[in-house]
C-alpha cells in the first residue's frame, strides 16, 4: 500500500443555518499529517474535529482552504475518488447484509473479480480477527466486532488514507482498551496514514504517533503525545491532557518567584512580576522536609502503586472559580459535560431564586497530588510539598497563553 | 387476585371495540359462510329452503359474469399493484433527493388521496373521452386516430387500459407518502458510507435503498393487493354502475353488488355470499404467498 502525507492548508468550514446565522466550525486549519502515521484529532465536542475529518473524506466541502494528498490537490475531488476508507462513529454497517457482504460491497462497486474480492475480503477479515463471523448480520455482533467489520470494510479497497470518527465511543471500557490496541496494531501492519477523531485524551495519547488538539475550530497544539503533555502551549492544552487533570492555582510571579499566597512553588528567571495561573501536574509534587507550601490532607485515595492525596488549596479558591477562562470547558469528564453544565445551571438558578438553601458544605478548593505509596499519610495530616519544576506551567491570567 | 383485576380492566377497555367488531365484522363473516350453504336465502326474513354443500358455489362458478370478473380482478391486481409500487418508489426517491419545493411537491402528490375516487374517476372519464379528451389529443400528435376508451361500444382492451392507468395513478399518493417517510427514516450515514465506497447511484438504490425500505414495500404490496382484489369504486367512478360497456369491466366485488342488487331473485344473496367467499380465499392465498415471499426478502 502506498503511503501518502496529508496537507491541510488554511482549511475553513463555515456552516450557515437557515436563518443565515453562521457558525465557524473550523478556522484556518493548517497542518501536515506525515505519511504512514497514526494521528489523533483531539478536542472537546464541537471543536471542529469531526468536521475536519469529513472535509478530508470529501463528504463535506470546505468553505476555504485546500486539502492535499501527497502533492495532489483533492479539495474538489469527489469522496469516492480520493482513495479513503472511513469508519463512522456508529459504523454504518449495512444492516441487511452479512459481514461478508458488507466487506465485499466496496469491491463489488469497483467491479473487482469475484474470486480476488473474496480473497481480499477474507484477508482483511483475518487481519481484524472477524473471519469466523463472515456469515453473521451486524445485529448479531457485539459492538467491538461491529467496529472491526467497519474497519475491515474501510481497509478492503486498500485506501491511501484511513479515517476514523470516534471509533471507540460506542464500546465499553474494557473493549475500548482492547480495540485501541487493535487499531494501533492494524495501522502498524498496514502502514496506512490514519487520522482518528476523539474527545478522549487518554485514548488519543495512548495510540497516536501525533496528536492535534483543537478548540473552537482552531488548532491549539500538535506533536507527539508526551511532548504535548510535557510542554503544553496554553492553559487549554494543559487542562485537556492528563488524568487526573492538572491542578490550577491563582498565583503571581514576584521577584522571579512563583507564589501562591504565601507559599512559594518555585522560581522562574527573566519573567516580570504579574498575576498568573499556575498549573501543576498531580505527579508534579513531592513530599519534603522543608517547604513553605504547608498543606492539610483531606482524603487519601490508595490504589497500591501510588497514592493520590486530595489536599486543600493553600489560598481562598473563590477567585479561581470566577476566573472566566478557567470556568470554561471543564473537559476532563468529557462524556457528561453537557449534563453537568445543565445541572450546574439549574442549581444556580434555584439558588438565585432562593428555593433551595445552600446545604452543601462550604466548597473548598482542593487539588490532587500523586505521591509514592511509601509515604504513609492519613487524612488530616499536615505535609510539606515541593513542586517539580518541569511539572509546573505558568499561564497568563487573561489569555491563557504560556508565560 | 391482582392479575385478575387487571384482566377484568383490560377486557373492559376492549369492550367497545369488541362490540363493534362482533356486530359488524365477525357476525357478518360467519353469516356469510353460513349463507353459502343455504338454499334460496331471503335476507328480509332470514328464511331459506334447505341446505346445500356446493350448490351456490357451482352457481357462482357457472355465472355468465364469473370468469370475466375473475379475469378483470386478477388483471387489475397484477398490473396496477406492481406498476404503482414501482412508480411511487421512484417518485418517493426523487422527492427525497430534492431540496427545493419538497414540501410543495409532497402536497401535490398527496392531493389525490384526499380526493373522492368517484370524482377523480369522472375526471379521468373526461381525460379519456373519445372526442375531446386530453389523452386522444396527445395521441393525435403522434398521428394516432381517436380511440374510444370509455364510452359505450369501447372494446374491452381499451377500456381496461384506461382503467389500469386510472387505478395505478390513483394508488400512487398513499404509497409515495409511506415510502417517503420510510426513506426519511433511513440513516444518512449509509449513503455517506456507500458514496465513499464508490457505489453507483443504481447500486445504492438496489443495494441500500430498496433493502432498507423493504418492510414498507412489503406492507404496501400486501395491502395494495388486498385493495386491488376489492376494486369496485374506481370502475363505477369512471365507467358508471354498469361497470363498462355491457359490464365488461366487472370485478368480483362488482359481481357481489350485482347479485345483491336483485335481492328478490331467489338465491341471489347466496350467490353474492359465494362470490364473496371466493374472493376471500383468493385474497387469503395471495396474502399467504406475499407473506412467504416477504419473509425471505424483507430485511427488518
Amino acid at each position: 500500500m502506498e503511503t501518502i502525507e496529508i496537507k491541510l492548508k488554511n482549511l475553513t468550514k463555515v456552516f450557515q443555518a437557515k436563518n443565515k446565522e453562521e457558525t465557524v466550525a473550523v478556522k484556518d486549519f493548517d497542518i501536515t499529517i506525515p505519511a504512514g502515521k497514526l494521528v489523533g484529532l483531539l478536542g472537546p465536542s464541537g471543536c471542529g474535529k469531526s468536521t475536519t475529518l469529513y472535509m478530508i473524506s470529501g463528504l463535506l466541502k470546505p468553505t476555504q482552504g485546500r486539502i492535499f494528498f501527497g502533492d495532489t490537490d483533492v479539495t474538489d475531488v469527489a469522496p469516492e475518488k480520493r482513495g479513503i476508507g472511513l469508519v463512522f462513529q456508529n459504523y454504518a454497517l449495512y444492516p441487511h447484509m452479512t459481514v461478508k457482504q458488507n466487506i465485499m460491497f466496496p469491491l463489488e462497486n469497483i467491479k473487482m473479480e469475484k474470486e480476488k474480492a473474496l480473497e481480499r475480503a477474507y484477508f482483511y477479515a483475518r487481519l481484524v480477527g472477524i473471519d469466523h463471523l463472515m456469515n453473521r448480520k451486524p445485529v448479531q455482533l457485539s459492538g467491538g466486532q461491529q467496529q472491526r467489520v467497519a474497519i475491515a470494510r474501510a481497509l478492503v479497497k486498500e485506501p491511501r488514507v484511513l479515517l476514523l470518527d470516534e471509533p471507540l465511543s460506542n464500546l465499553d471500557a474494557r473493549l475500548r482498551l482492547q480495540t485501541r490496541e487493535e487499531i494501533k496494531r492494524i495501522q502498524k501492519e498496514t502502514g496506512i496514514t490514519t487520522i482518528f477523531v476523539t474527545h478522549d485524551q487518554e485514548e488519543a495519547m495512548s495510540i497516536s504517533d501525533e496528536i492535534v488538539l483543537m478548540r473552537e475550530g482552531i488548532m491549539q497544539q500538535k506533536g507527539a503525545p508526551q511532548q504535548v503533555y510535557d510542554e503544553p502551549g496554553n492553559l487549554f492544552v494543559a487542562k485537556f491532557l492528563g488524568s487526573p487533570p492538572i491542578n490550577l492555582f491563582e498565583g503571581e510571579i514576584k521577584d522571579e518567584r512563583v507564589m501562591v499566597g504565601d507559599a512559594q512553588l518555585g522560581r522562574v528567571e527573566g519573567k516580570k512580576d504579574q498575576d498568573v495561573i499556575i498549573g501543576v501536574r498531580p505527579e508534579g509534587f513531592k513530599i519534603v522536609e522543608r517547604s513553605s507550601l504547608k498543606v492539610k490532607v483531606d482524603y487519601v485515595e490508595t490504589i497500591g502503586r501510588d497514592t493520590t492525596l486530595i489536599i486543600e488549596k493553600p489560598v481562598d479558591p473563590t477567585i479561581t472559580e470566577h476566573s472566566p477562562y478557567i470556568d470554561e470547558d471543564h473537559q476532563q469528564e468529557n462524556d457528561h459535560v453537557e449534563d453537568d453544565m445543565a445541572v450546574d445551571e439549574d442549581m444556580q438558578r434555584l439558588q438565585e431564586e432562593g428555593s433551595i438553601e445552600e446545604t452543601a458544605p462550604e466548597k473548598k478548593g482542593t487539588f490532587r497530588a500523586i505521591v509514592d505509596a511509601d509515604h504513609r499519610i492519613q487524612p488530616g495530616d499536615e505535609i510539606k510539598l515541593a513542586v517539580k519544576p518541569h511539572k509546573m506551567f505558568l499561564f497568563d491570567k487573561e489569555t491563557g497563553e504560556l508565560v | 387476585m391482582l392479575e385478575d383485576r387487571h384482566d377484568f380492566k383490560a377486557w373492559l377497555y376492549l369492550l367497545p371495540a369488541l362490540i363493534l367488531l362482533i356486530v359488524f365484522t365477525f357476525y357478518p363473516i360467519i353469516n356469510t359462510f353460513m349463507i353459502v350453504f343455504m338454499v334460496d336465502y331471503d335476507f328480509l326474513y332470514g328464511d331459506y329452503t334447505g341446505w346445500t354443500l356446493t350448490g351456490n358455489i357451482q352457481a357462482v362458478l357457472g355465472h355468465r359474469q364469473f370468469w370475466p370478473a375473475i379475469r378483470n380482478t386478477v388483471l387489475i391486481a397484477f398490473v396496477s399493484v406492481p406498476l404503482s409500487v414501482i412508480i411511487s418508489l421512484f417518485i418517493a426517491v426523487w422527492l427525497n433527493s430534492i431540496k427545493k419545493l419538497q414540501g410543495a411537491f409532497q402536497t401535490i402528490f398527496f392531493l389525490p388521496y384526499v380526493t373522492n375516487a368517484i370524482a377523480v374517476g369522472l375526471a379521468f372519464a373526461v381525460i379519456f373521452n373519445r372526442d375531446y379528451g386530453l389523452f386522444n389529443y396527445m395521441l393525435s400528435l403522434f398521428g394516432i386516430d381517436p380511440i374510444n376508451w370509455v364510452a359505450p361500444g369501447s372494446p374491452w382492451r381499451f377500456s381496461m387500459i384506461a382503467l389500469l392507468v386510472f387505478i395505478t395513478w390513483n394508488g400512487l399518493a398513499f404509497k409515495i407518502m409511506v415510502f417517503l417517510s420510510g426513506l426519511q427514516s433511513i440513516d444518512k450515514q449509509y449513503y455517506d458510507a456507500a458514496r465513499i465506497d464508490s457505489a453507483s447511484r443504481s447500486r445504492i438504490f438496489r443495494k441500500i435503498t430498496v433493502p432498507l425500505l423493504s418492510p414498507m414495500i412489503a406492507f404496501i404490496t400486501i395491502t395494495s393487493f388486498i385493495g386491488a382484489f376489492k376494486e369496485y369504486t374506481a370502475i363505477v367512478g369512471m365507467f358508471g354502475e354498469q361497470m363498462g360497456y355491457r359490464g365488461q369491466l366487472i370485478t368480483i366485488v362488482g359481481l357481489v353488488y350485482e347479485a345483491l342488487g336483485e335481492p328478490y331473485v331467489a338465491g341471489s344473496v347466496s350467490l353474492a355470499a359465494s362470490a364473496a367467499i371466493v374472493l376471500f380465499f383468493m385474497t387469503l392465498l395471495l396474502t399467504i404467498f406475499n407473506m412467504w415471499v416477504s419473509k425471505k426478502r424483507v430485511h427488518y
